[in-house]
C-alpha cells in the first residue's frame, strides 16, 4: 500500500504524479532564482517593525508604572504592542527563520542554525520536533507528534479512552498554556510514559528547557515588574496578558493549519517507500489553508498558506501568496483537493472535531471520509525509528555531541 | 579624579549581559543597532565613510568599524568583509593597507576589481559611502615583527602589494625605515596601486629602495635576477605576496637556496589547529564524484580537486556560505575538534575533514 491508493490520488497515474513533483520543482526553482534585495528588505523590515514594537510596548507599560497619569492608556497600548511583537516574533519572524527561510542570505544573524525565538521552547528542540518531525511526517500516525501534541485525539484512527472525555477541558487549557505545551513538546512525553526516552537525552533537554525557562520567566516576571517600581503588579498583569494573547492566537492558527474538514490523515503503510512527488501530494491532502487580508497573513506567519508551506518550508513566507496561485491552478488541472476557508470556518471545524472525539467513534459521525483502517503499530516512534530527515525542512543540529557535554561536566 | 575613574572602569561586558536579561532571547545590540547599525558587536559591523579610487580598476575603501572592533591590527593581517549583494551577505578577505594606530577611528582596504570577480567588481564600482557592511577581525600571520628585523625583502605582484603597505606605512610612521628592498611587480604603470606613495616612501627614506617592473612591456621577473637587483637576498628576511604562481616559483627558488625559514608567504588561506581528522573517503552524492581525503583536508578543498561545484565564501569559517548537508559519516571541525554526524546533519564544509567515510548532498 502507498499513498497512491488514497482515494484522492487514485484518478492520477504513475505519470501525472511524477508531472505534478515536476512543475512544484518548478514552481521553488523559479522563487529559489528570484530572490533578492526585496526580499531581504521584507525580512529585515519585519524584524524592525517588532522590535520596536516590544521597545515600544515595553516603554509604554513602564511609564504607565511609574506615573498615575494616563496610566490607563499606557498600559493598554503597552500590552497590545507588547502581545503584537510577540505574535510577529513568534509566527512570521522565528518559525519561518528557523526554517531556514532567510538562510539564503548568508546573514549569521538572521539564520536557522541560531535563531532563539521568544518563548519557552528552546529552538533547538523546536527545529526537531517541527522541521523534521512534524514536516517529515506530516499527519502520519504514530509518526507526527503534532496529532493533538499527545493530549488530544484529533484522528478518529486513534483509540479513544474515557480520558478524552476531558477533551474540550484540555483543548482550553492547551490554548491558554499553549507555549509551555510547546516547550515540553520534543520531551515526547508519551514515550517518557513509557519509558522509552533514553534518559541521557531527557535530561539534556531538560536542561535546556530549565535554562530557556529561567531566562524567559525572569524577564516578563521579575525584571521588569522590578524595573516598573511601584507599578510592578501592573507589569506583571500585562506582560502575562501579552503572553496569553500570543498562546491563544498561536494556537488558534496552528490549529487551522491542519485540523480542519478535508485535511487527511496517513498511515504507515502509506508512507511506505514514498517518492519526493508522493510526500508533496500528501503534503497537500494533509494541509489546510485559511483566506484572509495580508495583514491577518502576516500576523499569523503566513501560515494561513499551510499548504504552500508544507511543499516548500524553507522558501521565504512573505513569498507564499504569489506561490499559493501557482499551487492552486495545478490543484484544478489535477482535480487534487486543496482545503481552505475562511478563518472562522477553518477553526470552527477544528473545534468540532476536538468535540466530537471526545467521544468514541460509534457515537459520531466523521465530517471527512476517513480512509481505510489497516490494523497497526499504535506506538510513538523515536528518530532511529524514523527515516532520516529530508534535507528541505530547515536545519536542525544538536548544539554539543554527548561527549563533549561530559567533558564539561568535568571541568 | 574618582568620577573619571569610574567612568572608565564600566565593565561593559556586565552592562551588556544585564542589558540582556530585558532583551532575552535577543541581545541588547540587536535593539541598539536598529538606531545606529555600528552599535552592535553580535555581528562586527563597519559602515563604508569614503571609497578612494586607486587606480582605474582598484579602490581604497575607509571603513569606520562599530562595536567590538580593536584597532590593534598587526602591518599585513587580512580582514575579511561581508557585503550584502541582491540580498546575500558575500564574504572575502582583503588585507588591510592602514597602519595600525590606536587613535584611528577607521581601517581601509584596497581591492582591485577582478573581470570575473563578482564581489570585487562590487566594492570597486559600486559601493556607496554609508553602505554597512559585515567586518570579521584580523588574521594572518604575514605580518611585519615588532622590531622589524634589520634587513628585509618585499617581493609583491599586483594587488598583493596592500600588506606591505601597511607594514611599510607602520614604519614610515614609526621613523624606523630599516634596509628595505621591495621589488614590484605590475602589469603597467597605470595599474600600479600606491604608485605615488611608495616614490615619496623611496625619497624619503634612505633605507628603503623600490624597484618597479612592468610586467606587460618587460616580461615576468626571472628569479635567477634576482643576484642583480638585490645581491644579498639570502641574508634578508623576506615577504612575499602576489599571484598563486609567482608564490610557487619564489617558493621554490627559496626552498633550493635552503632558506626557506627566512620567507613568509601570503597566500589568504585558513590556518587550521586541531589534529585534524582521520581522513577518509567523501562522496558526493548528486553529482556522483568520490575522493580520498586525509584528514587534514576540508571537505571544501576535496571537492574542488574533485571538480565538485562547491559553494564557498570565506573559507574561514564565518560566512556559512559552504554550508552542505552532511547525508551520513562524520566530520571533525578542524578549529576545535567538534565532531558532527547526525544524519543529514548541515556543516560548513570550509572547516571540517571527514573522520571515516563520509557523503554529502552536492
Amino acid at each position: 500500500m502507498a499513498i497512491s491508493d488514497v482515494k484522492e490520488y487514485t484518478h492520477l497515474t504513475p505519470e501525472e504524479v511524477d508531472q505534478i513533483g515536476r512543475e512544484l520543482d518548478q514552481i521553488r526553482a523559479d522563487i529559489e532564482e528570484s530572490r533578492g534585495a526585496a526580499d531581504a528588505a521584507y525580512i529585515n523590515r519585519m524584524i524592525r517593525i517588532q522590535r520596536g514594537l516590544a521597545a515600544g510596548g515595553r516603554a509604554a507599560l513602564a511609564y504607565g508604572s511609574w506615573s498615575k497619569k494616563g496610566r490607563r492608556p499606557a498600559v493598554v497600548a503597552g500590552t497590545a504592542m507588547l502581545g503584537l511583537a510577540k505574535i510577529l516574533e513568534n509566527m512570521e519572524i522565528g518559525h519561518n527563520v528557523m526554517h531556514g527561510q532567510w538562510d539564503w542570505m548568508n546573514d549569521p544573524e538572521i539564520h536557522s542554525s541560531n535563531w532563539e525565538w521568544d518563548t519557552a521552547q528552546p529552538a533547538e528542540q523546536w527545529k526537531h520536533s517541527h522541521n523534521y518531525v512534524h514536516h517529515q511526517f506530516t499527519n502520519v500516525l504514530g509518526y507526527d507528534n503534532d496529532i493533538g501534541y499527545g493530549v488530544l485525539r484529533m484522528a478518529r484512527e486513534q483509540r479513544w479512552h474515557p480520558v478524552y472525555l476531558g477533551q474540550p477541558i484540555y483543548n482550553a487549557l492547551l490554548a491558554t498554556l499553549f507555549q509551555w505545551g510547546v516547550a515540553l513538546h520534543d520531551l515526547d512525553l508519551e514515550r517518557i510514559r513509557k519509558g522509552e526516552k533514553d534518559p541521557r537525552e531527557m535530561k539534556r533537554q531538560l536542561k535546556q528547557i530549565g535554562r530557556k525557562i529561567r531566562r524567559q520567566i525572569g524577564k516578563d516576571y521579575l525584571v521588569y515588574p522590578a524595573l516598573g517600581g511601584p507599578g510592578w503588579l501592573l507589569t506583571i498583569k500585562a506582560n502575562a496578558a501579552a503572553n496569553l494573547a500570543r498562546n491563544l492566537w498561536s494556537y488558534m492558527i496552528i490549529f487551522c493549519g491542519h485540523f480542519p474538514d478535508g485535511a487527511m490523515h496517513f498511515t504507515e503503510e502509506e508512507i511506505q517507500d514514498e517518492t519526493r512527488e508522493e510526500w508533496y501530494l500528501r503534503q497537500i491532502l494533509g494541509a489546510a489553508n485559511f483566506e484572509g487580508g495580508p495583514l491577518l497573513h502576516i500576523l499569523s506567519g503566513n501560515l494561513g498558506f499551510q499548504i504552500e508551506h508544507h511543499l516548500f518550508p524553507d522558501l521565504p513566507s512573505n513569498r507564499y501568496a504569489e506561490i499559493s496561485e501557482r499551487v492552486r491552478a495545478l490543484c484544478e488541472k489535477y482535480d487534487i483537493p486543496y482545503t481552505t476557508g475562511p478563518l472562522h470556518r477553518q477553526y470552527g471545524q477544528a473545534l468540532r472535531t476536538i468535540m466530537k472525539l471526545s467521544l468514541p467513534n460509534h457515537l459520531t459521525k466523521s465530517d471527512d471520509p476517513a480512509p481505510p483502517e489497516p490494523p497497526r503499530d499504535r506506538r510513538r516512534k523515536s528518530d532511529a525509528e524514523r527515516p532520516a530527515r529530508r534535507t528541505e525542512l530547515g536545519g536542525w543540529s544538536r548544539t554539543s555531541s554527548h561527549y563533549a557535554e561530559s567533558d564539561r561536566g568535568h571541568n | 579624579m574618582p568620577v573619571k575613574d569610574a567612568v572608565r572602569t564600566v565593565p561593559w561586558e556586565r552592562v551588556r549581559s544585564l542589558g540582556a536579561r530585558l532583551t532575552t532571547p535577543l541581545h541588547p545590540d540587536d535593539y541598539l543597532s536598529l538606531v545606529n547599525p555600528l552599535w552592535s558587536s553580535r555581528e562586527l559591523r563597519g559602515r563604508v565613510e569614503k571609497v578612494v579610487p586607486e587606480t582605474d580598476d582598484a579602490a581604497t575603501l575607509v571603513i569606520r568599524p562599530g562595536w567590538g572592533w580593536h584597532y590593534n591590527h598587526r602591518p599585513g593581517q587580512y580582514v575579511g568583509i561581508g557585503v550584502q549583494v541582491e540580498g546575500r551577505f558575500q564574504w572575502r578577505s582583503y588585507s588591510v593597507s592602514s597602519a595600525p594606530t590606536r587613535s584611528g577611528r577607521t581601517i581601509a582596504i584596497t581591492v582591485r576589481a577582478m573581470p570575473e570577480g563578482l564581489l570585487s567588481s562590487h566594492l570597486v564600482g559600486g559601493l556607496e559611502p554609508g553602505t554597512i557592511v559585515r567586518l570579521a577581525l584580523p588574521e594572518g600571520d604575514f605580518v611585519l615583527p615588532d622590531p622589524p628585523p634589520p634587513r628585509m625583502l618585499f617581493l609583491v605582484g599586483g594587488s598583493g602589494v596592500t600588506p606591505v603597505m601597511a607594514m611599510l606605512r607602520t614604519l614610515d610612521r614609526r621613523g624606523s625605515m630599516p634596509d628595505v628592498v621591495m621589488h614590484y611587480s605590475s602589469p603597467t604603470p597605470e595599474r600600479m596601486i600606491f604608485r605615488d606613495e611608495l616614490a615619496a616612501l623611496a625619497d624619503r627614506h634612505d633605507g628603503f629602495t623600490l624597484h618597479s617592473l612592468h610586467t606587460d612591456l618587460d616580461g615576468m621577473l626571472d628569479l635567477a635576477d634576482l643576484d642583480q637587483i638585490c645581491p644579498d637576498w639570502r641574508e634578508r628576511e623576506t615577504w612575499a605576496c602576489g599571484p598563486g604562481p609567482m608564490l610557487d616559483a619564489v617558493e621554490e627558488h627559496w626552498e633550493a637556496a635552503g632558506i626557506e625559514k627566512q620567507l613568509h608567504l601570503e597566500r589568504f588561506t585558513l590556518q587550521l589547529g586541531g589534529d585534524g581528522g582521520e581522513g577518509g573517503t567523501i562522496t558526493f552524492r548528486n553529482s556522483g564524484k568520490n575522493i580520498e581525503a586525509d584528514g587534514a583536508t576540508t571537505v571544501l578543498e576535496a571537492g574542488e580537486q574533485a571538480g565538485v561545484g562547491m559553494p564557498f565564501g570565506c573559507r574561514m569559517g564565518i560566512c556559512h556560505t559552504c554550508t552542505l548537508t552532511l547525508v551520513s559519516g562524520k566530520v571533525k571541525d578542524l578549529r576545535n575538534g567538534d565532531e558532527f554526524g547526525q544524519p543529514n546533519e548541515p556543516v560548513q564544509t570550509c572547516i571540517t575533514a571527514p573522520v571515516g567515510d563520509c557523503t554529502f548532498d552536492i
